[in-house]
C-alpha cells in the first residue's frame, strides 16, 4: 500500500513537471464518448467544449461508437496524444477498467461521466439517478395519493432502469406496506422501445379491467407509449404519468396535459462541471479537494470513490418556465396546440 | 367423415396444424390469465397489435421465396416513420396550416412513394449489381437507422395530425358496428362468389371438381370464421372516457348506464387484412406473383425460360419498401408519435413471422396467410405473457424457444409427407 501511495506521489509529481511544461501551451482534455447515437450527448459535448475553450484548454476526443473493445484503443490514443485529464462516458463499465487503470498509472486523472466507472482513482460525476426515480414517485404520488399504481421500468439490460426502480419504491414504499397504494402491474421495457411500452401498458389496462389510477415510467419516450395506451381508452390526461429527460414531445404532453412530470437532467450543466473538474485535477488539484466532493460507495463493488452527483429538476406544469428559459426548447413548441388559459406559461 | 370432408375441400393440412396450434395457445393463455384471453377486448388489442408486422410478413414471404431475404425492414419502416412524421407536423402544416383534412393523405402518400424508393434501390444493387441480398440489407439496417436519427437529430416527433393517427386504430380509429357488419357481409360474399367461380372454370376446362358438401363446408365456414371476428370486434364498447367525450361534443346527454357504442373493426387491422388479400391475389392469380415462385424453385431454369429473373426481383424489393412504409405509418399512427427507435428488431420479428407460417428459407414455398398466422401467433405469445405477468427476459425465451420448435415440427411434417408420396 506504501509502495502504491509512493508510485502515485512519484506519477503525480512526474505529471506536476509536465503540466508544469504543458501549462505554457494550455492544457490538454482528453474525452471518450461511447457514442453518438444518442443527440443528447452532442449537447454534453457542446458544454465540454465551451469550457475548455474558455479556459485557454485544448479539447481532443473519440468515439467508441458503442464498441467497448474500441473504446480501449481510443483511451490509449487520447494518453498518447498527450491528454492530461480524461473525461471518459463508458460504453461497458467493467470493461473500461484496464483502460482507466492505464491512466492513472500514467498520472493522468480519470473522470467516469454519466456512468459509473468503479475504480477507486476515477472521479464519478452523474445525476442522481436514484432521486430521478424518487422525484418520478414524488411528482406521481403528489396527484394520487391513493389506488393502483402501474410501474413501466426501463431496459432489463440497463441497471439504470432498477436504480430508477429502487428510488420510485423508496417513496412510495410506505404507502403500498399500508395499502393506500396497491401495485397493479409493472414491467421492462425491451430496449426502452415505446412501442414495447404501449403493448405492455395495453396489456395491464386489460387485466385490469382499466383500475389505474397511475402510471410510473422510467423515461419519457416509455411515458409516450403508456399515454398511447392510455388514450385509446378514454384515459389520457385523467391518469398522471412521470418521465425523465426533458424530451421535447414530453414537455409538449405536459402543457398538455397528459403527461405529469419530466424529469429534467440538464446535460449542460452536466458537461460543464466535468470539464471545470477535468481542468481542475489537470492543473493538479486533488480529488477530494474538489468543491461539492462527495464519498460514493453504492456501486455493485462497494468501492468508495469521489464523486458529485448533480440535482435534477422535476419539470411540471408549474414550471416549465424553467426549460423555456435555458433555451432547452422554444415556447411555442412547448405550447403547440395548448388551449389558451390551461397553462401559465404558454398565456 | 370429417377427415374425408376436409380431404375433399383440399384444404391445406399445414395451415390447419396451425390454426389449431393457434387455438390452443390461445385456450391456454385463457385458462391460465382466469378467462383474460379470449374476452372481445384482448382479441381486440391482439389484432391491433399483430397487424404491423402482419403487413411486413406478406411481403417478406415474397422476398423469402425468391431466395432473398430483407434485414433492413426495421430500420426502413423507422426512417419513413420519421420522415411521415417531420411531413405531416413540420412540413405541411408550414404550407397549408395545422390540421389541414389533406395533411394526412399528402404525408402517406409521400411515406409510400419513399419506401418503393428505398426499395427499388436496394433491389437493383441485389438484382444488378448481384451483391448478395443479407449484406445490402444489412447495410440498409445500419443505414435507415442512421438516417431515422438524422432526420431530426434523434428527437422524438409527437403529437401527429389528428387525422393520421385513425391509421393506427383507438376508439376513433375503429369503423364502428354498422360499417363492420358491411364489411365482414361483402367478404363473405367474396368468399362465396369466388368459390362459384372456381368451380364454373374447373368445369370449363374439366378439372376434378369438390363434392358440393364439401363447397358448402368451406363457404360456410368461412363466413362464419368472418362473422364471429366482426363479431367480437363489435363486442368490444368504447372505454366511458371516450363515450363521455364523444356526447359532450355532440350535446347528447349520457343515460346512466352509459353509452354502448362498439369499436367495430380497427383500420389499422382493416388495412392489413386488405394487404394480404391483396398479396394473396398478386402471389397466386398475376403472371408476376408465378415468376416469383418459379425463380424461388429454380432461378436458372426461371430465366432460361425467359423470365426477366433481375427486373422480378427488383419489384418484390420495391414491394417490400411499400409494405414497410404502409407499417411505419400503422405503427406511429398507433404511438402518436415518430421514434428513431421505433421498429427496432422489427425485421427479425417478420421474418420469424413468415418462417413459423411455412415459409421455406431454400426458396419456392411460402404462403403469406401463413405469414399473417404466423405474425398473429407471436403476438398472441408476448401479449398473453404479460397479461400473466410474464417479464421481457422469461417472454424472449420462450418465443426463441417457439420460434425453432414451430420450424422443427415443420422439417418433420415434410420429411413425413415426402416419403409418403
Amino acid at each position: 500500500m506504501t509502495k502504491f501511495a509512493v508510485a502515485l506521489l512519484a506519477g503525480a509529481a512526474l505529471l506536476l513537471s509536465f503540466a508544469a511544461l504543458a501549462q505554457a501551451k494550455g492544457k490538454v482534455i482528453g474525452v471518450s464518448w461511447s457514442n453518438f447515437q444518442e443527440e443528447r450527448w452532442k449537447t454534453d459535448e457542446a458544454a465540454i467544449k465551451a469550457v475548455v475553450a474558455s479556459d485557454g484548454d485544448r479539447y481532443i476526443s473519440a468515439d467508441a461508437q458503442s464498441s467497448a473493445q474500441k473504446q480501449l484503443t481510443d483511451i490509449e490514443s487520447l494518453i498518447a496524444q498527450g491528454a492530461n485529464a480524461l473525461i471518459v462516458l463508458a460504453q461497458d463499465s467493467s470493461a473500461i477498467g484496464p483502460a482507466v487503470q492505464k491512466a492513472v498509472d500514467e498520472g493522468i486523472p480519470v473522470i467516469g461521466y454519466d456512468r459509473l466507472i468503479e475504480n477507486p482513482n476515477a472521479f464519478y460525476i452523474t445525476f442522481d439517478n436514484k432521486e430521478v426515480g424518487r422525484m418520478q414517485a414524488r411528482a406521481v404520488f403528489a396527484v394520487k395519493p391513493v389506488g393502483n399504481y402501474v410501474f413501466i421500468k426501463g431496459s432489463s439490460a440497463d441497471p439504470n432502469a432498477d436504480f430508477l426502480f429502487a428510488g420510485q419504491m423508496d417513496v412510495l414504499k410506505d404507502a403500498i406496506a399500508s395499502g393506500t397504494i396497491k401495485n397493479a402491474g409493472e414491467a421492462y421495457t425491451d430496449g426502452w422501445l415505446p412501442a414495447n411500452a404501449q403493448r405492455n401498458m395495453e396489456q395491464i389496462l386489460t387485466k385490469t379491467g382499466n383500475k389505474v389510477d397511475a402510471v410510473v415510467a422510467a423515461n419519457d419516450g416509455t411515458a409516450g407509449g403508456a399515454i398511447a395506451a392510455l388514450a385509446a381508452q378514454g384515459l389520457a390526461g385523467a391518469v398522471p404519468v412521470s418521465g425523465q429527460d426533458g424530451d421535447h414531445a414530453a414537455l409538449n404532453r405536459i402543457a398538455l396535459g397528459t403527461q405529469t412530470v419530466s424529469v429534467w437532467k440538464d446535460a449542460r450543466a452536466l458537461g460543464n462541471k466535468a470539464a471545470e473538474i477535468a481542468t481542475l485535477l489537470a492543473d493538479g488539484k486533488k480529488m477530494n479537494d474538489v468543491p461539492g466532493v462527495v464519498k460514493f460507495s453504492g456501486g455493485p463493488k462497494k468501492i468508495e470513490m469521489n464523486s458529485l452527483f448533480l440535482t435534477p429538476i422535476p419539470i411540471t406544469k408549474d414550471n416549465l418556465g424553467v426549460v423555456i428559459d435555458a433555451g432547452w426548447i422554444k415556447k411555442d413548441e412547448v405550447c403547440q396546440g395548448v388551449k389558451p388559459g390551461t397553462v401559465k406559461v404558454c398565456g | 367423415m370429417l377427415a374425408r370432408l376436409l380431404k375433399s375441400a383440399e384444404l391445406d393440412t399445414r395451415m390447419l396444424g396451425m390454426v389449431g396450434a393457434l387455438l390452443a395457445i390461445w385456450i391456454a393463455f385463457h385458462l391460465l390469465s382466469g378467462g383474460l384471453f379470449l374476452t372481445p377486448r384482448n382479441l381486440w388489442n391482439l389484432s391491433v397489435q399483430s397487424s404491423s408486422v402482419a403487413i411486413m410478413a406478406t411481403g417478406m414471404v415474397l422476398v423469402i421465396v425468391t431466395r432473398n431475404i430483407d434485414l433492413s425492414i426495421g430500420s426502413m419502416l423507422g426512417f419513413i416513420g420519421m420522415v411521415m412524421g417531420v411531413i405531416q407536423t413540420d412540413l405541411l402544416p408550414k404550407l397549408l396550416g395545422f390540421e389541414h383534412p389533406g395533411t394526412w393523405l399528402l404525408t402517406l402518400a409521400a411515406g409510400l412513394v419513399l419506401g418503393v424508393v428505398l426499395g427499388a434501390l436496394q433491389g437493383y444493387v441485389i438484382a444488378y449489381l448481384g451483391i448478395p441480398a443479407f449484406i445490402v440489407t444489412l447495410g440498409g439496417l445500419l443505414v435507415w437507422r442512421g438516417a431515422a436519427w438524422w432526420v431530426t437529430s434523434g428527437q422524438t416527433v409527437a403529437p401527429l395530425d389528428d387525422r393520421f393517427t385513425l391509421l393506427g386504430g383507438g376508439p376513433e380509429g375503429s369503423i364502428g358496428a354498422a360499417w363492420s357488419w358491411a364489411v365482414g357481409a361483402i367478404a363473405c360474399a367474396a368468399v362465396v362468389v369466388s368459390l362459384v367461380h372456381s368451380r364454373a372454370q374447373r368445369k370449363k376446362f374439366d378439372f376434378p371438381l369438390r363434392p358440393m358438401a364439401a363447397e358448402v363446408f368451406l363457404g360456410g365456414a368461412a363466413c362464419v370464421v368472418i362473422l364471429a371476428a366482426v363479431a367480437v370486434a363489435n363486442a368490444y364498447p368504447w372505454p366511458i372516457g371516450s363515450v363521455r367525450r364523444y356526447a359532450e361534443a355532440n350535446h347528447i346527454a349520457l343515460p346512466d348506464g352509459g353509452l354502448f357504442i362498439a369499436h367495430g373493426i380497427a383500420i389499422p387491422v382493416l388495412i392489413a387484412v386488405g394487404t394480404g388479400v391483396v398479396m394473396t391475389f398478386l402471389a397466386r392469380r398475376t403472371r408476376f406473383g408465378r415468376y416469383v415462385y418459379a425463380i424461388g424453385g429454380n432461378p436458372e431454369a426461371a430465366e432460361l425460360a425467359g423470365v426477366n429473373t433481375r427486373w422480378v426481383i427488383v419489384k418484390v424489393f420495391m414491394l417490400m419498401g411499400l409494405l414497410a412504409a404502409i407499417a411505419g405509418a400503422v405503427s406511429i399512427a398507433r404511438l402518436d408519435a415518430a421514434t428513431n427507435s421505433e421498429g427496432t428488431l422489427a425485421e427479425l420479428l417478420v421474418i420469424a413471422a413468415a418462417v413459423i407460417g411455412g415459409t421455406s428459407l431454400a426458396g419456392g414455398t411460402g404462403t403469406v396467410a401463413g405469414a399473417m398466422l404466423g405474425a398473429v401467433l407471436m403476438q398472441s405469445l408476448q401479449s398473453g405473457m404479460v397479461l400473466l405477468g410474464v417479464d421481457t427476459p422469461l417472454q424472449n425465451i420462450v418465443v426463441g424457444v417457439v420460434l425453432v420448435g414451430a420450424v422443427g415440427l415443420d422439417t418433420i411434417y415434410r420429411r413425413r409427407m415426402g416419403s409418403v408420396s
